[in-house]
Order: C-alpha cells, then sequence, then structure tokens
C-alpha cells in the first residue's frame, strides 16, 4: 500500500540578506496510514520548516525549491493549486500550534473558533457547526464543553486551550496531524495527559501524526518511528525500540545521553558541545564533523549518505563503513579549539 | 478514556462572556468624570432626537422681522432671539439634531474608507503598501480645512448631503495609518498562521480574524471622530460654506450673529456651549474607551 504522505527530495530555502539558508536541505521520509512519526532534533535543524513545507505556510522569502516532491493521497503538495490547497489544510492535512494562547484569536470564543473550521471545510450553518464544536471538544476530554466553548481564551488554563487546539486540528477528522510541539508551552502534569489524549484519539480515528518535538521523552512515549534531523537533514530513521536500544549517528547518542535519568549520579548533565552551524553556511562533509567526538578525515572530505544500518534503519554517517572508529573516541573540534564555549 | 483526563483547572467556575461594548461601558460608569459626560451626552443627543418635540417654536419660523428681532434672553426666549427674529433656543435644539446627524454620517464614511485602505495596505503589504502609504503622506501634508475649502468653494451647490461626504471623505487619513500598523503588527501572530493552516482564505482571515482585533482602536478613533467633525462643520458653517440656510446648525447659528458678536451675545454664547459640551464629552468618553481596551 502507498504511503500516506511521501516526501522526497524536500528543499526549502530562504534568502535572506545574509545569504541562502538551506533550512531543510534534501529531506525524504515517508508517513503510512495510521502512523505516528515523531521528527526529533535541536532548534534550528529544520524540523518545524519542514511541518510548515507540507501545509505549504512558507512565507517570502522562503520558498520550497522546485524539483521537492511532497505526495499526498496522490497530489502533489508542492505545486498544487492554491485553492486546492486551502480545501487539504484544516480538511485533509491540519497542525497542532506549539503556543495555546497565541494560536487562538482572543477576541472570539473558543466554541466559535472551533467551529470556524466545520464552517470552511464542511460549509455548515453557524449553529451546526458550534454543536459540533461542543462535541469535538467533548471528545478531547474538556470538561463542561458546552459553557467552556462560549469562552474565551484566556478565561481557559493552558491545557484547556491546548485541548482546543486539538479539536480545531480534528473536527474534520483529517487523515494526517502534524503537531508541533504540542506540549512544550504545558506543565508537565498537564503534559502527560495531553499525550495520553493524543494516542487516544488517534487510535479512535486512524489519524496519521508528526509528531515534531525536542525531547525524546514525548518520542519514546507517542510514536512509533522516529526521524532525528540535524542541519537541514534526516540523519537517522529507525522505529523506536531500535533507535533508542542501538542508536548509530553520533547525534542520535548524543541526545539519547544527555536525557537526564533518575536513579543516576550525575554531577552534571551530559551535553552535545557546540550548536547547530547556521543554515547559510553548513559546513562541508558530514555536518555534524566539528561536533563528533569520532570524527576523522573522511567525514571532513565527504558529505556522508543514508547508509542502511540494520532493518529498516538509516544513519547519515561513515561509522557504518568504519565501525571500529567508535571505539576511539576524540574531544570533539569544538572543544579543542574553543568555539563550543558560546 | 478522554473523560477521565481533567485539568486541575476544571473546578475553575465559568465565567460569564463578556462583549467589547461590555467592557467599554464598564469602564465608562466606573469614573465620575466619564459617567457625567456620558449623561451630559445622552441629553444632548435626546434633545436632538426629540427636537420636534422639545422645541417652543419652529426653527425656521420669522414672526416679525421688525419688532421681534435680536431680543435678548428672556422668558417667552430663553436664548433670545436671531436678526430674522427666529427663536435661538429652537434653532440651537434643531442645530444639535442636524450637527450630530453630520457628524455621526461623516465619521461612518471615513471608519469605512480609513479601515479599509488601512487594512488592505497592511495585509497586503510590500509594493502595494508602499504605493498607498505615499499616497497617504501626500492627502495627509494638506491641511483638512483647506483642503475641503477647496472642494467646497468648486462644488456647484451647498447641501448637506455634499458636505457629509466630504466631511468623511476627508476625515479617514489618520484611521488608516492606525488600521494599518495594527494589521502590519496582527498578521504574524502565530493565530493568523494557525486560521490559515486550517483553510481560511486571506479574505477571511482579514475580515474575521484581523479586524475584530481592531475593535477598541476603532471605536475610540470614531469617538473622537465625531467630535472633531462637528467642530469642523462648525467652522464651515461660520465660514459660509457648510450647511445651506434656513437649516440651523450650530455653527449657522452663530453664522447669523458674527457680524454682531459683541452685542447679539446670545448668539454665540448657546450654541457654542452646546458644541463645547458635545465636543468635551465626546473626548473624555474617547479617553475612557481608550483605557478601557489597553487594559488587556
Amino acid at each position: 500500500m502507498a504511503p500516506l504522505l511521501s516526501i522526497r527530495d524536500l528543499k526549502t530555502y530562504f534568502y535572506t540578506e545574509a545569504g541562502v539558508a538551506r533550512s531543510v536541505d534534501g529531506v525524504s521520509f515517508d508517513i503510512g496510514q495510521g502512523e505516528t512519526v515523531g521528527i526529533v532534533g535541536e532548534s534550528g535543524c529544520g524540523k518545524s520548516v519542514t511541518a510548515l513545507s507540507i501545509l505549504r505556510l512558507i512565507q517570502p522569502p522562503g520558498r520550497i525549491e522546485p524539483g521537492s516532491r511532497i505526495e499526498f493521497e496522490g497530489k502533489d503538495l508542492v505545486t498544487l493549486g492554491d485553492e486546492e490547497m486551502r480545501h487539504i489544510r484544516g480538511n485533509r492535512i491540519s497542525m497542532i500550534f506549539q503556543e495555546p494562547m497565541s494560536a487562538l484569536n482572543p477576541v472570539f470564543s473558543v466554541g466559535d473558533q472551533v467551529a470556524e473550521v466545520a464552517r470552511i471545510h464542511a460549509g455548515l450553518s453557524k449553529r451546526k457547526a458550534f454543536d459540533r464544536a461542543v462535541e469535538t471538544l467533548a471528545l478531547t476530554g474538556m470538561p463542561a464543553p458546552e459553557e467552556r466553548a462560549k469562552q474565551y481564551p484566556h478565561q481557559l488554563s493552558g491545557g484547556m486551550r491546548q485541548r482546543v487546539l486539538i479539536a480545531m486540528a480534528l473536527i474534520m477528522k483529517p487523515a494526517l496531524v502534524i503537531a508541533d510541539e504540542p506540549t512544550t508551552a504545558l506543565d508537565v502534569t498537564i503534559q502527560a495527559q495531553i499525550l495520553d489524549l493524543l494516542v487516544h484519539l488517534q487510535k479512535e480515528f486512524g489519524t496519521s501524526i508528526l509528531m515534531i518535538t525536542h525531547d525524546l521523552g514525548v518520542i519514546a512515549e507517542t510514536t512509533s518511528r522516529v526521524i532525528v534531523m540535524y542541519a537541514g537533514e534526516v540523519v537517522e530513521e529507525a522505529s523506536v525500540d531500535e533507535l533508542f536500544a542501538h542508536p548509530h549517528h553520533p547525534y542520535t547518542e548524543g541526545l539519547i545521553h544527555s536525557m537526564p535519568h533518575i536513579g543516576h549520579d550525575q554531577e552534571r548533565l551530559n551535553v552535545i558541545p557546540g550548536t547547530v552551524p547556521a543554515p547559510t553556511n553548513w559546513p562541508h562533509g558530514c555536518r555534524f564533523r566539528e561536533r563528533c567526538p569520532y570524527s576523522w578525515d573522511l567525514p571532513e572530505r565527504e558529505h556522508p549518505p543514508l547508509y542502511d544500518v540494520g532493518v529498516n534503519h538509516t544513519s547519515r554517517c561513515h561509522l557504518a563503513i568504519e565501525p571500529e572508529r567508535r571505539n576511539q573516541p576524540h574531544p570533539p573540534l569544538v572543544v579543542v579549539e574553543g568555539v563550543g564555549a558560546a | 478514556m478522554p473523560g477521565q483526563i481533567q485539568d486541575s483547572a476544571a473546578t475553575e467556575p465559568v465565567r460569564r462572556r463578556e462583549s467589547a461594548f461590555a467592557i467599554g461601558l464598564r469602564q465608562i460608569l466606573r469614573k465620575r468624570s466619564s459617567r457625567i459626560a456620558l449623561v451630559i451626552l445622552a441629553t444632548i443627543v435626546l434633545v436632538g432626537a426629540l427636537a420636534p418635540l422639545i422645541a417652543p417654536y419652529d426653527p425656521a419660523a420669522q414672526p416679525d422681522i421688525v419688532a421681534l428681532k435680536n431680543l435678548p434672553p428672556s422668558l417667552a426666549h430663553p436664548f433670545g432671539t436671531d436678526p430674522y427674529s427666529r427663536d435661538v433656543l429652537s434653532r440651537v435644539i434643531y442645530g444639535a439634531r442636524l450637527s450630530l446627524t453630520i457628524g455621526l454620517l461623516a465619521t461612518w464614511v471615513s471608519l469605512t474608507l480609513g479601515v479599509f485602505y488601512g487594512a488592505v495596505a497592511g495585509y497586503a503589504g510590500g509594493l502595494v503598501d508602499g504605493v498607498m502609504m505615499r499616497l497617504l503622506d501626500a492627502l495627509l501634508a494638506i491641511p483638512r480645512l483647506l483642503l475641503l475649502l477647496g472642494i467646497l468653494v468648486a462644488w456647484p451647490q451647498f447641501s448637506v448631503g455634499a458636505l457629509i461626504l466630504f466631511l468623511g471623505l476627508t476625515g479617514w487619513f489618520g484611521l488608516s495609518r492606525i488600521v494599518r500598523g495594527q494589521v502590519l503588527a496582527l498578521k504574524h501572530a502565530e493565530f493568523v498562521t494557525a486560521a490559515h493552516a486550517l483553510g481560511a482564505s486571506q479574505w477571511r482571515i482579514l475580515v474575521r480574524h484581523l479586524l475584530p482585533n481592531l475593535i477598541s482602536p476603532i471605536v475610540v478613533a470614531a469617538t473622537l471622530g465625531v467630535a472633531h467633525v462637528i467642530v469642523l462643520e462648525a467652522g464651515l458653517s461660520y465660514l459660509g460654506i457648510g450647511v445651506p440656510p434656513p437649516l440651523a446648525s450650530w455653527g449657522n447659528i452663530i453664522q447669523d450673529g458674527s457680524d454682531q458678536v459683541a452685542t447679539l451675545w446670545w448668539m454665540s454664547l448657546f450654541p457654542g456651549l452646546f458644541m463645547v459640551l458635545t465636543v468635551m464629552t465626546l473626548n473624555v468618553l474617547g479617553e475612557a474607551l481608550r483605557d478601557a481596551y489597553d487594559r488587556r
């Protein structure tokens, strides 16, 4: 069966005064029907731009480069007409935003905002759309949905606002929901509830979810397959279990090691030294080279391809052909040169 | 089960929804100065609305142009009479009606134009915005009174309709700047991106998501705008190119007594007083509304 969403060689560049920012630089992956896929990576690695590209919400000076393909339900979203694209947004693919306060319009009741999506796409009357909105809010576990629907965003708690955003994303029962850091702005207790809710709704509706986060905990809890992004590229892809058990790419390894563990007596958390380089100026060869504890002359010369390193497990690291180098870690270049201190 | 997932805030009482109108009214009623202003303005509006019932005489009647002209205030004519023997009180009452109507309608015209122009410029951005704003700069460079003088002198026939139209056509420049600035600031708000991501069209985003967020500055601008138009109309009528006689507007009445201001003091004082009261109360209310909406 063909995957629901199939992205091939997606390039989204921003033409800024500082140069061309290659924020997403040749990304390919698939999402199957009913599957939950996670994209993980640091800020600036291109995960949010990937999400916005799928919905074609990239504003100038950014653009999706010709040659990129985003196939969804048999259509290429990159070349689709504006009006057709509008029918896909919120209807077949919808998005849950990160900041539940600023993603809601302060001057409308939340019920009206949920209802609006149904009015746009299903052409429902005001009354009917509002009833549907209340039903959808109830599905998200909103307490007293009928009364809450008449309230304004500032009258709700953060968790309730996030439920409103989820209701907006789900009211049309879309095939794919993109969740961009859906729990980052919430208290930890509410975070767990919202993740449970997403998993529950995903099972109930059979919706596919693309979960975008920098939090591996969220990935572990909700997704079945993970894509690790670094510097605008996919650097590793595997099932969740495989990724946590056998991370291959040194970046993935670093992410996993920098997670805090309860019970481990640690003076300090492990960190990956340095920061993501500027997207206007990706390094030659391997883009992670300067922060990598194993780098040698091959990554400096050659940009690594995605190697097969296991069953449905790929990694963009030359260690795949010289695995013995993993036994000779050394301080990364950024530490040696002292550029990572900032 | 989603039913079991509940926020700690779920126990919080459900508060009543409050409209922008209710917030504004509550703020006005809270301060004594704006409460008084509201009462005074409401009285003047009521007087204007009920003019035919309240006015003791026909405002245009000239009962005895020799014996009853230029009478100082008395019991029969509390505001005196004018050089044509007309009752000034009746004219002031009818003047309230006309001056307020002109103020409201002209402001309505300005509001429509200003909001539309500013919203389009701000939302379109780029070159469209640049051209529209430079055009606005050019229009703003001409003093409004001068612009009106030019138009009205050139206009073949005085009529209240034309006066309203031109007052409206020259009154939207400032407002459209405010609206444009607000739209520019709001169009990158996350809720706009969210509306976009959920399939709302550009037009829908502008009309349904952006404009309602601008109600407060628009209401404030409108309140102050009405006051401004009333003063302008009086000025134009005083110059003889405003409301055509024998209709009574406040500016008109002052004009009728203008050549003998020192002796016919009642002809400037009473309409002037009404005008000052109206403009002052509108300004006080405008400020109160601004405070009310700034709070959020």
